[in-house]
């Protein structure tokens, strides 16, 4: 479904990352891992749009994608939970979601899909008309999960979902992403908490300053030796 | 001397505020918005002002001076001032969008200049002031203490429709909720699917078309137009903006009509008083409540 090539994103004199290569198969989850500042959000950014690559190619359901706008990349099913939710503070948890609705004409869809995301995450149902901005850190998390759903994409980019989450909050949210992807969303998911990344992982890849080094399905890697005394610290 | 505080001065004030705030609504929406002060705005004022008079000189051989005509040419000077507003932002801010904030605010200000020289330069306008045309007979009434004249009631008309259309927009539509999120924050709207750069585009639109209108309004008012016009009202509307809360559209509305009663108070005491009055507001804003009176870090910056 996804493949990208020997990526490469430069800010400046900055390379963010210089040679990333991965494969996303139509639904699984995908796992990329990897150390602070090691290029996942990079990564993930340059896939759906939001950073522009200097080199490589990005292919979406056999098209190339490269560098397209972000906005055309909704449109043709690329979701994306950025790193730090972006959750907009001052509209309501509805408007929230009714906008992540956006390109989708027939906003009968629209009303389905929130009904989707209230059955799925009925605490957002409750907070339904507060300001985005005054919801919990972990309530955010679930609206920013909340409007991808509503966005309704073919692939779901999450950015370190499990983020400042209390431990069963983690757990409740590595469920929800396994219900999604049972629904038939592929997902790429990145993660520092890699050990729960890979314990729901079909596949994963290590990022490591920029580039993709180890491969492989997740419980191999997860058996690897070198990712089991960088990432999972024992 | 005249009389403070009286019910004309009051009337007078809401005239000029009505002004100012058309005015000051484009500046608080393209600064809510990308986060830009764009000195040419006053100038999109000085062109629709231009773009009534001519349409005025096109029309009025086929309509005589009244409401319609009043109507048709405010139409022109909408439209003009928009056209001009989304091309400023296509070919000097839109280039520069993620670049140092300085370029912009010296590419607005350029912009600016150019305008103002192109017209002056330009042997169809020049620089020396025009009257402005009666687009329609001027009418007066006695209400009370007060003089009021048929202008007042289309300035207060035409600013108060514009107002609660902005804001129906702003508030209910999906249009609306979309100029927010942008403002908000431009990488999740793109997530949302929304294209950015048009939402921008549509809010230069909106400001340019109230520039615009104002202009007809002040061109009604005050009938003098020059292409320098643009510089202190642009600048007032501004201060009126800051006054309100930058960013804010409530804010930049009542930001205005306490600096027009403002003025006119302070001319009706002495002109000079009259004319350094925004600027006094101004420095109190900024030393007793730099955000305005309804700017917070958290509101809309819509
Ligand atoms: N806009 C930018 N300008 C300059 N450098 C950047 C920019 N974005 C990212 N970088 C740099 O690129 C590198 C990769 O950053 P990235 O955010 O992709 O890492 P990450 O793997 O997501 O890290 P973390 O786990 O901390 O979120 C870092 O060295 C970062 O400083
Ligand atoms: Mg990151």
């Amino acid at each position: 479904m996804l493949i990208v090539k020997n990526l490469k994103v430069s800010f400046g004199q900055i390379d963010a990352i210089k040679d990333v290569s991965f494969e996303v198969p139509e639904g699984k989850i995908v796992t990329l891992i990897g150390a602070n500042g090691a290029g996942k959000t990079t990564t993930l950014r340059a896939v759906s749009g939001l950073d522009k690559s200097s080199g490589g190619s990005v292919i979406f359901k056999g098209k190339n994608i490269t560098n397209m706008e972000a906005h055309q990349l909704v449109a043709m099913g690329i979701s994306h939970v950025p790193e730090g939710r972006k959750i907009f503070p001052t509209l309501t948890v509805r408007e929230n979601l009714d906008i992540a609705g956006w390109t989708i004409k027939d906003k009968t869809i629209v009303k389905h899909r929130i009904e989707e995301v209230f059955e799925l995450l009925p605490r957002i149902k409750e907070r339904i008309n507060q300001l985005g901005g005054t919801l919990s850190g972990g309530e955010q998390q679930m609206l920013a999960v909340g409007r991808a759903i509503v966005t309704g994409g073919d692939i779901l980019l999450l950015d370190e979902p499990s983020m400042g989450l209390a431990p069963v909050l983690v757990d409740e949210i590595f469920d929800k992403i396994v219900a999604i992807n049972k629904r038939g969303t592929t997902i790429l998911l990145v993660e520092q908490n890699a050990s729960e990344a890979l314990h729901i992982a079909d596949y994963a890849y290590v990022l490591e300053v920029g580039y993709t080094t180890i491969s492989g399905p997740a419980k191999e890697i997860a058996a690897d030796p070198r990712v089991r005394e960088a990432y999972l610290g024992v | 001397m005249a009389e403070l505080f009286s019910l004309q001065q009051i009337v007078n004030g809401l005239q000029l505020g009505s002004i100012y705030a058309l005015i000051a609504l484009g500046y608080t929406m393209v600064y809510g918005i990308v986060r830009l002060i764009n000195f040419a705005h006053g100038d999109f004022y000085m062109i629709g002002a231009y773009a009534a008079y001519a349409a005025f000189f096109l029309f009025n051989a086929y309509i005589a001076p009244g409401n319609v005509l009043v109507f048709i040419v405010l139409i022109v000077a909408m439209l003009v001032g928009a056209a001009v507003a989304m091309l400023s932002n296509k070919f000097a801010y839109k280039p520069l969008r993620y670049k140092p904030k300085l370029s912009s605010l010296v590419t607005a200000i350029g912009v600016s200049m150019f305008i103002e020289y192109f017209f002056s330069a330009f042997p169809p306008i020049g620089p020396s002031p025009r009257g402005f045309p009666e687009v329609l007979p001027k009418v007066m009434w006695t209400m009370g203490s007060a003089q009021v004249s048929n202008y007042v009631v289309i300035d207060l008309v035409v600013a108060a429709a514009l107002m609660t259309g902005l804001t129906l927009l702003v508030q209910k539509s999906p249009l609306g909720r979309a100029m927010r999120a942008v403002s908000q924050d431009k990488d999740a709207a793109k997530l949302m699917g929304i294209n950015v750069e048009g939402i921008i585009s549509f809010t230069f639109l909106i400001g340019g078309a109230f520039a615009g209108a104002a202009g007809l309004l002040a061109g009604l008012t005050y009938p003098r137009i020059m292409p320098y016009m643009g510089i202190l009202p642009g600048l007032k509307a501004f201060i009126a903006a800051v006054l309100g809360g930058i960013g804010n559209i409530p804010g930049a509305m009542l930001g205005a009509y306490i600096m027009g009663i403002a003025e006119t108070t302070a001319n009706a005491y002495n002109s000079l008083l009259g004319e350094g009055i925004a600027f006094v507001i101004l420095i109190l804003v900024l030393l007793v409540r730099p955000t305005g009176i309804l700017g917070e870090k958290t509101a809309d910056k819509i």
